[in-house]
C-alpha cells in the first residue's frame, strides 16, 4: 500500500461508504463525498511532490499478484504523462461535487457515490500497467459515467447514456481480443515487461499481426477520444448529461483515448503507427476542421462546446502522430489545457443553465450587464479556449502546431486554419450571449456568481493562467516520458533515424524533396 | 468384473449423492400427508437439507475418486465440480420457491421432490462414463423437469411449456439414443473410454457412422442446451414455466448436459475431433447470433432471458470448440458463474412479478431503483455479469473462453472470437434496457405493488450476487479447480 494506491482506493472506500448513508440525509453524502475527493486530491499532490522528475520511467510501483492463471497482477504505476492526469481528475472531481451541489436534488447519494467510482475508475486507468487491469479500469469507469447520464441527465438521457456504453462497449471488445492475442503470445500482461520484450527482441510481430493489433487498440481507443468519424457518440453524452457528468467527460474521460494511444499503441506498435500516422493525421485534421465549423453553426451552448471538443482532441491527435518532441509535448500538454479549459466551459455552461433553464444561445443576451464576475470568468475561459497567449491553450497549441510542421508543412496550414475558426465560434457564441439586449427572463433570473460557485471556478482560472504562463511547472516530467516514448517508437520500424524528427526526414526523402 | 463383488463399499461411497437425493425425494412423497398440515416450509427445509449432505457427499466421493459400478460411472474432479454445481443450483432454487409456492398457494411436497429427483439425475449425467448411464440420467433429469415446467397445473402458459418441453424433449433424447446405438454398432461398447479406443484403434475410423453418431448426438445434447438450430423451445417453456423453475432449468439441466457433451466429445469423440470442431463452431455462432439478435426484441423478461441463455449457450460452445483442456476449464468456470447471475436475474423476476406472474415485461421494471434498492441493486450486478463487465463473474467466464478459443489451434476461432464479442457488445443492449428501466424510469404499479422481501427471498437475491462478485474478483479458486479437473476427461 503505497501513496498511489492510496490515491485509488480512497475514491473507491469513499464510494462504498457513501452507499451506507441513510437517504434522508444528503446533506451528509455531499460533505462526505466532497471531503472524500478533496483527501484523494490532497494525496495525489503527494505524489507531485514525490516525483522524481529525472526519471522517465514508472514511478510509486507497486506490483502485487491477483490471479494466478492467467497471470494478472495489480500492477500500477505512474509516468510523467499520467501523474498529471490522475491530478487532472483527482483535480476536478470536487469541483463537480461543488458545482452539483444544489443543481442535483434527486437521489443525491447516488450521485456523488457514483461521482466517487467514477474517480476511481479514472484514476485506475491512468495508473494501470498490467494490460488486463487496465482494461478492467477501462470498463469499470464506464458504469457510473452511463448511470450519471441516464439518471440525472437531460431530456434525451436515455439514448444518449445507452449510445455511449455501446460504442464504448464495441470498441473495448476489440481492444480485449487483442489484450489475449498479446498475452497468448508472450505469456504476460505486464505492460513494462512487454515494453522490454520488445526492446530486446524477444517479442517480434510480423507486419500483419501488428497492423491487426494495432487497429484493435487503435479503434477502442479512436472511440473514446473521438476521432471523426467516431465521434457521434460525444454530442449527445455531453449534450444530455448533467454538468458534473459533462465535466469527467471532456475533461478526463476523453483522455483515456489520447493516453492510451500514447501510452500503448505506440510503444507496442511503432511500426504499424508510423504506417498509418498519415491517414490519422488526416483524420486528426478533418476532425479539427469539421468539429470547429459543426461548432459554428449550434444553436445549443452544450452542443457548442461539445463539437468544440472534437476539434480540440483532433490536435492533440495530429500532435502525437507526428512523431516529434515537440509534438507529443503539445499533445500531452493540450489534453491537460483541455481538461482545465473545457471543464471550465462545461461548468459556466451549467451555471447558466441553472439560472436560465435554457441551453439555447439565442434565450440569452445582455448577461454581462446583470452577471459581470460571471461573464468575466466565462471571458477568460473562452480566450483561453480559443488559444489567446498566456493562457493554457496557446502553449499546447503552438508546441502541437510546430511539431506537426516538422512532420509535414501541409498538416499545419490545415490545422491552424481550425485556431481561426475557433476564435470564431467562441467568440461569436460570447458575443450572443453575454451581449446585446438584456431580455426580461434574463434580467431577473441570472444572479452573479456565488461564494461556492466562486470556490469552483476559480481554482480553474488560476490553473489556465499558471499553466499558459509558466509551463515550466508541468512539462518537464512530460517531456521525460514523451522523449522515452518517441524512443520506443524506433524499435523495429524500419527507417530508424536518431533525430528528433525523423519522421520528417524519412517522408522528405520519400517525397524526393 | 468376473470374480469381485458386484457392488463394493467404494461403489456406493462414490455414488452416495444419488442416493441421497432419490431417498430424500421418495420420502418427502411418503411424508406429505404427515408434514402437510405442520409447516409448509418443512419440504423446502428437508430438501436444502438433503442437497447440502448430497453435496458433502460429493465431496466425501472425490476424496475416493475413480471409477465405480465397473467403470460406467467416473468420479473424478469433473463429475464432482458438475454435483456440486448442481447441487447448489438446487439450493438456490429452493429459496425463492418458499414465497413463490405460498404465493400461488401450491405447497406440495412433489415440487420438491421432483426437484431432487431431477438434480439426482444430473449428478448421474455429470458422472456418467458410460453411454446408457447418460441416457438414464437424462432421462431422470428431463422427466421432472417437465413435469416441474407444468407445475402450476391451471396456468395456460405452464401447460403450453411442459407439453413443448416434453414432446420436443422426447425427441431430442431419441435422437441421443440413435446415436448411443450406432456408436454402439461401430465399436462395440458403450464405455465412453473404451470407444474412444476403440475409434482411435481403428486404422481406418468409421466416419460414416462416427459421423452420423456424433451429429445424432449432438442434436439430442444441442437441444438441451438450448443450442441454435435446436433452441426454438427454451424461450416458450422458459417463459410458461413457474419463474423459479425457469431459473433452475436455465442453469441446472443446462450445465449437466454440458457436463456429458464435454464428456462425451472430448474423449469418446476426442479423435475425430476435426470432423466435429467446425460443425460446433458454426452452432456455437448460430446461438449467439441468434440469442442475441432476438432478445433485442423481447418486452417479457422472462423471454429476454431466455434468448440470452441461448447465447450464454454459444458461448459455453465456443470453449468447446477450442477442443482443449484450458476450453473445458473456462466452460466449467462459466457455467458456474451463469448459474449465479442468470438465477439471481430469474429471482429478481420471481420477486417482482407477483402473484399469478402478473408482472413480468420489462417496463414493470420501472423506477425499481427507487422503490426496491437491495433489488435493483442486486439486478445490476446480475445484469452487469450478464453484459460481461469486468469484476464480475460472466466477465472472467468470456474472458476464459475467449481466451481458450484464441490460443485454440485452429485458425479460424480468431474470428469466431471476434465475432463472439462482438455479439456480447449487441448482448449488453438488451441488458441495458432494463437497467436503464430500473432506474431512469418512474416507478410503476409493479414496484409499488411489491410486496415486502421474506427472508428466503433476500437470500434468494444476495447469495447470488455475492457469488457472482467473488467469482469475479478472485476467481482463481474457482478456475485452478477446474483446471485440475479438466485435464481428468480423458
Amino acid at each position: 500500500m503505497n501513496l498511489l494506491t492510496l490515491v485509488l482506493f480512497l475514491p473507491l472506500a469513499g464510494f462504498l461508504c457513501a452507499l451506507a448513508i441513510p437517504r434522508s440525509n444528503p446533506q451528509l453524502s455531499r460533505n462526505f463525498a466532497l471531503g472524500c475527493s478533496l483527501a484523494a486530491f490532497l494525496a495525489s499532490l503527494g505524489l507531485l511532490i514525490g516525483f522524481d522528475r529525472g526519471i522517465a520511467g514508472e514511478q510509486f510501483a507497486l506490483d502485487i499478484p491477483w490471479i494466478a492463471t492467467p497471470e494478472i497482477h495489480f500492477h500500477v504505476g505512474i509516468d510523467g504523462i499520467s501523474l498529471w492526469l490522475i491530478i487532472l481528475s483527482t483535480f476536478l472531481t470536487p469541483i463537480c461535487m461543488l458545482i452539483s451541489w444544489t443543481s442535483i436534488q434527486d437521489r443525491v447519494k447516488e450521485f456523488f457515490a457514483f461521482l466517487l467510482l467514477l474517480e476511481c475508475g479514472l484514476v485506475g486507468v491512468f495508473m494501470a500497467q498490467d494490460l488486463f487491469l487496465f482494461y478492467v479500469f477501462w470498463e469499470v469507469s464506464l458504469v457510473p459515467m452511463y448511470f450519471l447520464i441516464g439518471i440525472w441527465g437531460h431530456d434525451r438521457r436515455i439514448y444518449a447514456a445507452v449510445k455511449f456504453f455501446l460504442y464504448t462497449m464495441a470498441g473495448s471488445v476489440l481492444m480485449l481480443t487483442a489484450i489475449i492475442f498479446l498475452y497468448n503470445k508472450t505469456g504476460t500482461f505486464s505492460y513494462p515487461l512487454l515494453l522490454s520484450m520488445l526492446s530486446d527482441g524477444r517479442l517480434t510481430f510480423t507486419g500483419q499481426e501488428q497492423m491487426l493489433l494495432f487497429l484493435a487498440f487503435f479503434v477502442a481507443f479512436a472511440i473514446k477520444v473521438p476521432i471523426f468519424p467516431l465521434h457521434t457518440w460525444l454530442p449527445d453524452a455531453h449534450v444530455e448529461a448533467p454538468t458534473a457528468g459533462s465535466i469527467m467527460l471532456a475533461s478526463v474521460m476523453l483522455k483515456m483515448g489520447t493516453y492510451g494511444i500514447l501510452h500503448f499503441c505506440l510503444p507496442l506498435f511503432p511500426a504499424a503507427a508510423r504506417q498509418c500516422a498519415p491517414w490519422i493525421a488526416v483524420l486528426a485534421i478533418i476532425g479539427i476542421l469539421y468539429g470547429a465549423l459543426v461548432a459554428m453553426v449550434q444553436p445549443n451552448l452544450k452542443k457548442l462546446v461539445a463539437y468544440s471538443s472534437v476539434s480540440h482532441l483532433g490536435f492533440v491527435i495530429l500532435g502525437i502522430f507526428s512523431f516529434t518532441q515537440m509534438g507529443l509535448d503539445g499533445a500531452v500538454y493540450q489534453m491537460l489545457n483541455h481538461g482545465i479549459s473545457t471543464g471550465a466551459l462545461f461548468l459556466l455552461v451549467g451555471l447558466l443553465y441553472e439560472r436560465r433553464h435554457s441551453l439555447v444561445i439565442s434565450d440569452f443576451g445582455g448577461v454581462a450587464t446583470v452577471a459581470p464576475w460571471l461573464a468575466t470568468a466565462f471571458l477568460i475561459t473562452t480566450l483561453a479556449s480559443i488559444g489567446l497567449p498566456v493562457l493554457n491553450n496557446f502553449v499546447g497549441e503552438f508546441l502541437v502546431l510546430q511539431g506537426a510542421a516538422m512532420a509535414n508543412y501541409t498538416w499545419t496550414v490545415y490545422a491552424a486554419i481550425g485556431v481561426i475558426f475557433s476564435a470564431c465560434y467562441m467568440l461569436w457564441m460570447y458575443q450572443r450571449v453575454f451581449y446585446g439586449e438584456t431580455g426580461e427572463t434574463v434580467r431577473h433570473h441570472m444572479p452573479d456568481l456565488r461564494l461556492r460557485e466562486w470556490a469552483a471556478i476559480v481554482p480553474l482560472i488560476v490553473m489556465m493562467v499558471w499553466m499558459g504562463v509558466y509551463s515550466q511547472s508541468f512539462l518537464p516530467p512530460v517531456s521525460k516520458t514523451t522523449a522515452r516514448v518517441l524512443d520506443q517508437t524506433r524499435i523495429n520500424v524500419p527507417f530508424r533515424v536518431g533525430t528528433g524528427n525523423g519522421h520528417a526526414l524519412a517522408l522528405e526523402a520519400h517525397n524526393g524533396r | 468384473m468376473a470374480g469381485s463383488p458386484l457392488v463394493t463399499a467404494t461403489d456406493l461411497i462414490r455414488f452416495l449423492p444419488e442416493i441421497i437425493l432419490t431417498v430424500m425425494g421418495t420420502a418427502l412423497m411418503v411424508l406429505d400427508p404427515v408434514l402437510h398440515k405442520r409447516s409448509s416450509y418443512a419440504f423446502g427445509h428437508l430438501s436444502i437439507a438433503a442437497l447440502v449432505a448430497g453435496i458433502g457427499a460429493a465431496v466425501l466421493a472425490y476424496a475416493h475418486s475413480g471409477p465405480a459400478f465397473g467403470g460406467m460411472l467416473m468420479v473424478d474432479g469433473f463429475a464432482t465440480f458438475f454435483r456440486v454445481l448442481v447441487m447448489g443450483v438446487g439450493i438456490l432454487t429452493i429459496l425463492p420457491s418458499y414465497s413463490f409456492l405460498a404465493r400461488q398457494d401450491a405447497e406440495t411436497s412433489e415440487y420438491h421432490a421432483l426437484l431432487l429427483f431431477s438434480i439426482a439425475g444430473q449428478c448421474l449425467m455429470a458422472a456418467a462414463n458410460d453411454l446408457i448411464i447418460v441416457f438414464i440420467g437424462l432421462e431422470i433429469s428431463s422427466i421432472a423437469s417437465y413435469v416441474l415446467a407444468g407445475y402450476l397445473r391451471d396456468d395456460k402458459r405452464a401447460n403450453e411449456a411442459s407439453l413443448k418441453y416434453f414432446l420436443m424433449g422426447s425427441f431430442a433424447t431419441a435422437f441421443f439414443l440413435y446415436g448411443v446405438a450406432l456408436v454402439y454398432g461401430t465399436t462395440g461398447t458403450v464405455n465412453l473410454t473404451a470407444v474412444r479406443d476403440a475409434i482411435a484403434g481403428q486404422d481406418q475410423p468409421m466416419v460414416v457412422f462416427l459421423g452420423l453418431s456424433a451429429a445424432l448426438m449432438f442434436v439430442g445434447l444441442g437441444f438441451k442446451v438450448s443450442a441454435a438450430p435446436f433452441q426454438v423451445w427454451a424461450p416458450d417453456v422458459y417463459q410458461g414455466a413457474p419463474t423459479p423453475v425457469s431459473a433452475f432449468l436455465s442453469a441446472g439441466p443446462k450445465a449437466a448436459a454440458f457436463a456429458v457433451f464435454l464428456r462425451i466429445f472430448l474423449t469418446a469423440f476426442g479423435p475425430i475431433g476435426s470432423g466435429w470442431e467446425p460443425l460446433v463452431g458454426l452452432a456455437a455462432l448460430l446461438s449467439m447470433t441468434i440469442g442475441n439478435f432476438a432478445a433485442l426484441l423481447q418486452t417479457n423478461i422472462k423471454r429476454m432471458l431466455a434468448y440470452s441463455s441461448i447465447a450464454h449457450a454459444g458461448y459455453v460452445l465456443v470453449a468447446l470448440t477450442a477442443h482443449s483442456e484450458i476450453g473445458t476449464a473456462a466452460a466449467m468456470f462459466y457455467l458456474a458463474a451463469y448459474a449465479f447471475m442468470n438465477m439471481g436475474a430469474f429471482f429478481v423476476v420471481s420477486y417482482i412479478s407477483g402473484r399469478g406472474e402478473k408482472y413480468q415485461n420489462i417496463e414493470d421494471m420501472a423506477g425499481l431503483g427507487r422503490k426496491q434498492p437491495l433489488a435493483a441493486a442486486m439486478f445490476t450486478i446480475y445484469l452487469l455479469s450478464l453484459i460481461g463487465v469486468p469484476l464480475t463473474g460472466g466477465f472472467f467466464g468470456k474472458f476464459y473462453i475467449f481466451k481458450a478459443a484464441l490460443e485454440s489451434h485452429l485458425g479460424w476461432m480468431v474470428w469466431l472470437t471476434v465475432l463472439g464479442l462482438l455479439n456480447s457488445a449487441v448482448g449488453a443492449y438488451y441488458y441495458l434496457r432494463v437497467l436503464v428501466m430500473m432506474y431512469m424510469h418512474e416507478p410503476g404499479e409493479a414496484a409499488i405493488n411489491v410486496k415486502p422481501m421474506t427472508p428466503g427471498m433476500r437470500l434468494a437475491l444476495i447469495l447470488p450476487a455475492a457469488g457472482t462478485l467473488f467469482l469475479g474478483i478472485f476467481p482463481t479458486w474457482l478456475l485452478e479447480f477446474a483446471s485440475r479437473s479438466a485435464a481428468l476427461v480423458k
